[in-house]
């Protein structure tokens, strides 16, 4: 297997963007991307794009082959990739192993969704598809719901509180303030997200990542050809998936994720590090509850001491491990097909040390994790500097 | 959003019956096809459960999923029932102030909801708590 490095990223302002089409928002991040790596389009061999669901979101399927059409690509090998909220960290692993295996060597991982032009409750519909229909749906579980379940028995086994979970709310609409790119550019304080509206109780509005439009574009090569374009190349140096039973109720465990468990001891494996050599990460917090559960998973504290360690402020800029630099899903948005690839794009700008106001001092290996559903799947990336 | 008539049709939402693996003895519920902790090698045979089971976690939904408006605020569970299986079901008949995790409930049958205005009415189970004695 070949090394294989980011030579290029690429993003769209995230937020609700009535004025361009679908089509346009993946042309915008990818010639970001392409002009950031300096690369002829000539060159790619291959495209991948996570999507969840443009057939629900704006009645268009078969889009892996409209946006190499309309990118001018064609005949490019085209192919989407599904799985959810995790489509887009699933679209970087299928390029990366493109590349890795031999088969191709200038990769496009692509992701997107453009989601508000349905009502609130046509999305909310449209991502409970990834839930269980005949037996979470059918009884009436939304998203929030299955995390509010999670939260509650969290809560119950260690201790968590709700002013726990609203702060990873408040750290990430902070980091999200000094991303040019977040939706949302302002500060909220424990007891606005307290006294919001309740959604799934525990659960509320501001514990709730929001419903966006954007699209997030990496340009992958193989290690030993990145040099040509760019002089920080940023090495995927581990990549892992898993998967786990697609309802709640059927798992062994409700207060953590055993598929984010699995992907990040594969990672971590091919990675030949551990939690301890990571410098920042960016993690899957649809809501905050899932920021909690995901730093324990990864390995940076305890099980059951994302609370405390949340609290504490090691997780925020200037912390022992800044999580959700970016803003994360909460603060940045969350294009549901875009967010994996939008995660990598921040761990890259990290490790080159482009982040401007939030960059993290000195990081030279950073962690991106991409959850499907309530934990049906995850994958999980290690990147690092190359020099 | 309208519920295919299929579902509607599952026996299990009904009757609680699951499968019995006649290998490892496992008890499973939703029904499966295949046991998949002995994938081929058990062979599944229908078991009826017992109605009760413990509160493992609870929600109190109050923005509802489609076709549940009309329900809200309403409560949602993870019922582990005594004979192994979890199960997701709406806690009913009680306030959300008198429920906690480890609650006793019982699984009884009510209706689920309506499609649309003229729409068929659609049942299925709910866990209601058991009055300790
Ligand atoms: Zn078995």
């Amino acid at each position: 297997m070949r090394e294989v490095a980011v030579i290029g990223v690429g993003l769209t302002k995230f937020g609700e963007q009535w004025d361009i089409s679908f089509r346009e928002m993946l042309l915008e991040a990818g010639i970001r991307a392409i002009e950031d790596a300096g690369i002829d389009g000539k060159q790619l061999d291959a495209l991948y794009v996570g999507n969840m669901s443009a057939g629900q979101f704006v009645k268009q399927e078969h889009i892996a082959s409209l946006i190499a059409d309309n990118a001018g690509l064609t005949p490019i090998a085209a192919t989407r990739v599904e799985a959810a909220c995790a489509s887009g960290g699933l679209a970087f692993r299928q390029a990366v192993i493109a590349v890795a295996s031999g088969h191709h060597d200038f990769v496009v991982a692509a992701g997107i969704e453009k989601m508000t032009d349905l009502l609130t409750a046509g999305v909310t519909g449209a991502l409970a598809t990834a839930a269980d229909q005949e037996w979470e749906v059918y009884q009436g579980a939304t998203f929030p719901a299955l995390y509010a379940l999670m939260a509650r028995r969290h809560m119950h086994e260690f201790g968590t509180t709700e002013e726990q979970l609203a702060m990873v709310a408040v750290k990430n609409h902070s980091n999200a303030c000094l991303n040019p790119y977040a939706q949302y550019h302002t500060k909220i304080t424990v007891e606005q997200v307290l006294k919001s509206p309740p959604v799934a109780k525990p659960l509320k509005l501001l514990d709730c990542s929001p419903i966006t439009d954007g699209a997030a574009c990496v340009i992958l090569a193989p290690a030993e050809k990145a040099r040509r374009f760019t002089d920080t190349p940023i090495l995927v140096a581990g990549t892992g998936q898993a998967s786990d039973t697609i309802s709640l109720h059927s798992r062994q465990t409700l207060t953590g994720l055993m598929a984010t468990v699995e992907a990040a001891r594969a990672a971590y494996k091919m990675a030949g590090m551990g939690p301890k050599d990571v410098d920042l990460a960016e993690v899957h917090d649809c809501f905050t509850i899932a920021e909690i559960m995901a730093i324990e998973d990864l390995g940076f504290c305890k099980k059951g001491k994302g609370g405390q360690l949340t609290e504490e402020g090691e997780t925020a800029l200037g912390g022992k491990i800044p999580i959700n630099t970016s803003g994360g899903l909460k603060g940045k948005g969350h294009p549901v097909g875009a967010t994996g690839i939008a995660q990598v794009v921040e761990i890259v700008t990290q490790l080159r040390g482009e982040a401007g106001k939030r960059q993290v001092d000195g990081a030279e290996i950073g962690l991106a994790h991409n959850v499907g559903g309530s934990g049906g799947t995850a994958v999980v990336h290690v990147l690092r500097r190359m020099d | 959003m309208g519920v295919p008539r299929f579902w509607r049709e599952i026996p299990s939402r009904y009757n609680l019956i699951g499968v019995k693996c006649g290998n490892c003895n496992k008890i499973l519920f939703p029904p499966r096809f295949i046991c998949p902790h002995c994938r081929r090698t058990g062979k599944l045979e229908p078991y009826k459960l017992k109605p009760k089971g413990k509160v493992l976690s609870y929600t109190v939904i109050h923005v509802a999923a489609q076709g549940f408006e009309r329900m809200v605020p309403y409560i949602l569970g993870i019922i582990e029932l005594e004979d192994g299986p979890r199960i997701m079901a709406q806690i009913t008949d009680c306030d959300e102030k008198e429920i906690n995790i480890g609650d006793e409930v019982e699984i009884i049958f009510r209706k689920m909801g309506e499609e649309g205005k003229e729409g068929v009415i659609y049942y299925g189970f709910k866990a209601r708590k058991i009055p300790k004695s």
